[in-house]
């Protein structure tokens, strides 16, 4: 976005307005998630109001929330490797911040090209694994340690389905390039119809569903919530933790869970992409970002819908879910999209 | 289905043993994990003291007594009308179902008889009071295995009962209305008809949450299979109520001996579950809930008239001598043992509280599960912290 500027801009002006962007990208599809899925859509489901004091229908409650939790006192336990345990809700936010970056939101609205975009996304959004191992280790907390296990056992787990039917849409669209995956669904044609382009929900539904629960999973949302189970684990991981690192995790959460939304959106749904507009038309760098956070929503409406209706998984139904089910599922899509491929 | 079976758990431990034998050298520490006193799956402070190999319970010990309110004692200093104040603090969900059995073992001693109709709404209030409680459980199971929205129905619904406690009584959570020769007041009019309307609501609360739950595959996963009481173990641990029924033992005080209380008077069964896992014990409940909302349709069609009290002294002094009463309180049998030396105030009361009994299974009952499995067996057999320190 920034070279398409009729001003030339020195390299840490770049940065500068990167960074912002990218804070942006990050923090308003997590706020609006928070508040929208969370505390509004939430409590309808469970018929009780949510918060509608905080300014209108309760829209301010995000900062209050966040006022709060910067009040509160910041506690390190004594036995807590005080290093590794202040890190740890950094390296998962970082983890998140960077796998928006290669997320494109129009035509030129994007921050870094990568011509193997979806490879990375998915690379760095696993080293959230590691934050979580080291908030789970360094609390010296047995609920906090039973946690942190879980977590990374599961994230492990469900990363394979994850990568596996990405890798569908990959051959279907025969790149890795975020952006060429986008101008694929497009452009591509069903049966000769291109009316709507070819949104890969439609050819690679199987693929979708697995991305979605292998989403729900990595995103530690029930019916994938053994991490965190707050009825046995108390908080897992993040027993420990409180105030502004807390937030910290809490930002982590939503903001991983905006980042899948819409890496999600971008395989499936078509991306910033709009069915009348043409790929190259300057309007869809401004439109782009908001159909992109349109179709996020949509994607994060299932997951929250799932998410409030099921009790969770045990831990090895968890496991055998991803080896013995979504696993095997997905590699036979990937072998029937490969055929079918050659064929047409 | 990773069913935990008896046989299985003592395979298990056999295997423990045959492992600490061979690798010695390699043996690994246990970790020792304390479920509570705070912890949110004791809804109060009930602290179990668990052995882990892994994930994998070793050893389960629970300690209670973090509430103990010596309600004994305390009971040996108040008059017999006062006791009702205190016992309704004991399981604090089904308050009125605690005055009961006091008040039953009191006019047993003084060989009262309350009036038809202070019998019959006794009985409407204890099944409002079962409905009441019960409908916590069926919510706050789901809450164990990480559904949260189950519970919210179950406050939301459970409101309208106890609306209806609180339209009779005057108290939300402690009725404190069981006289000893029958009832402090008569109900108020309309009540009939509006209590009716409730019971429609309660009976589409159920509905709902055979729909949410029972029906649901990751629900059954959890609960089928794990935590399994056979019948005898369960008896001889004492248990009672829906724990016992679930285990398929035919066996409920308000109708093998329903003193004081007109169940023999109504159409009814007994539901029972062959399988005494903790899906049977939350289909049991499902059940007995649906139950009392028959029998309250049946109880209010057919309120006798006639007086609400019978005649006692202004002073009430019980004569010398022992009894004792049990009725089927939500949580199981719930007993007392009054002695009497013909005072103002018993000389000794021994309350037989369902959830003590309950959870002492719990060291049996939790050997060899996954960490995940003792919360679902802990909401499954539902104590109530204040059923068990009395």
């Amino acid at each position: 976005m920034i070279t398409q500027l009729a001003v030339e801009l020195a390299y840490w002006q770049q940065s500068i307005l990167r960074s912002v962007g990218v804070i942006a990208a990050v923090l308003l599809p997590a706020g609006t998630i928070v508040y929208l899925f969370l505390f509004k859509m939430m409590s309808f489901m469970q018929s009780r109001l949510g918060p509608n004091e905080a300014g209108p229908y309760g829209s301010m409650q995000l900062l209050a929330e966040v006022g709060k939790f910067l009040q509160k006192e910041d506690l390190i336990p004594d036995g807590a490797d005080r290093r590794v345990f202040t890190w740890a809700p950094i390296v998962v936010v970082a983890s998140t911040f960077v796998t928006y970056v290669v997320v494109p939101f129009g035509p030129d609205a994007w921050f870094a090209q990568i011509p193997t975009g979806i490879y990375f996304a998915l690379a760095v959004s696993s080293l959230s694994v590691i934050g979580v191992l080291m908030a789970g280790w360094s609390s010296a907390n047995k609920y906090s340690l039973m946690g942190g296990l879980r977590a990374a056992g599961q994230l492990i787990a469900y990363e394979l389905p994850l990568v596996l039917a990405a890798l569908g849409v990959v051959i279907q669209a025969g790149t890795m390039d975020m952006q060429g995956i986008v101008a694929a669904q497009r452009t591509g044609e069903i049966f000769g119809f291109g009316g709507i382009g070819n949104p890969f929900i439609l050819t690679q539904f199987v693929g979708f569903m697995i991305f979605l629960i292998a989403m729900q999973a990595e995103l530690t949302q029930p019916p994938f919530d053994m991490p965190v189970a707050e009825s046995e684990l108390v908080a897992g991981y993040m027993t420990e933790y409180s105030g502004f690192r807390f937030l910290l995790f809490f930002i982590g959460e939503y903001a991983t869970a905006g980042a899948f939304s819409a890496i999600a959106a971008t395989l499936f749904l078509g991306g910033w992409a709009l069915p009348g507009l043409d790929l190259d038309n300057n309007l869809m760098n401004v439109l782009g970002p908001v159909v992109l956070l349109v179709k996020i929503l949509l994607i994060m409406f299932l997951v929250m819908w799932f998410r409030v209706t099921y009790p969770r998984f045990r831990e090895d139904q968890l496991q055998i879910f991803a080896w013995k089910y979504l696993i095997p599922l997905s590699l036979v899509n990937i072998t029937a999209t490969a055929v079918l491929k050659v064929v047409f | 289905m990773t069913a935990v079976t008896e046989r299985q758990q003592l395979a298990y431990i056999a295997n423990q043993a045959a492992d600490m034998r061979v690798n010695v050298e390699l043996e690994t520490e246990g970790m020792t994990l304390n479920i509570g006193p705070q912890h949110p799956a004791t809804h109060g402070t009930l602290r179990i003291i668990v052995k882990l190999d892994g994930e994998q319970v070793v050893a389960a010990d629970p300690v209670p007594g973090y509430m103990h309110r010596g309600y004994e004692k305390l009971a040996e200093v108040r008059t017999y009308p006062q006791v009702t104040t205190l016992v309704n603090r004991i399981d604090w969900l089904g308050s009125f179902a605690n005055e009961v059995p006091f008040i039953l073992a009191a006019e047993r001693l003084m060989e009262v008889e309350a009036p038809p109709r202070a019998q019959w709404i006794r009985t409407i209030l204890f099944e409002l009071s079962r409905i009441g409680n019960i409908a916590l459980f069926l919510g706050d199971m789901a809450v164990q295995l990480g559904a949260v929205t189950p519970v919210f129905y179950a406050f939301r619904d459970r409101e309208y009962v106890l609306n209806q406690i609180e339209a009779i009584t005057g108290g939300r959570f402690h009725p404190n209305f069981d006289r000893i020769g029958g009832l402090k007041d008569d109900i108020p009019k309309g009540w009939v008809a509006e209590t009716k309307g409730v019971l429609t609501k309660m009976r589409a609360f159920c509905d709902e949450l055979d729909e949410l739950l029972v029906g649901n595959e990751i629900f059954t996963a959890r609960t089928r299979g794990v935590g399994v009481i056979p019948p005898e173990v369960g008896l001889s641990y004492g248990l009672s109520g829906a724990n016992l029924r679930a285990s398929g033992i035919d066996w409920d005080h308000r109708r093998d001996s329903p003193c004081g209380l007109v169940y023999d008077k109504l159409d009814w069964k007994v539901w029972t579950h062959p399988d005494g896992d903790s899906f049977a014990r939350y289909w049991v409940r499902l059940q007995e809930t649906r139950e009392a909302i028959l029998m309250l349709e049946q109880l209010l069609d057919g309120i006798p008239s006639g007086p609400i009290m019978a005649k006692v002294p202004r002073i009430i002094k019980v004569p010398a001598g022992e009894a004792y009463v049990a009725t089927e309180n939500p949580l199981g049998e719930m007993g007392y043992y009054v002695v009497s030396k013909g005072d103002l105030v018993p000389f000794r009361v021994k309350i037989r509280s369902a959830s003590f009994n309950n959870i002492s299974i719990v060291p049996w009952v939790l050997r060899g599960v996954y960490v995940p499995d003792v919360i679902t067996i802990l909401a499954s057999l539902y104590f109530i912290l204040g059923d068990i320190d009395r």
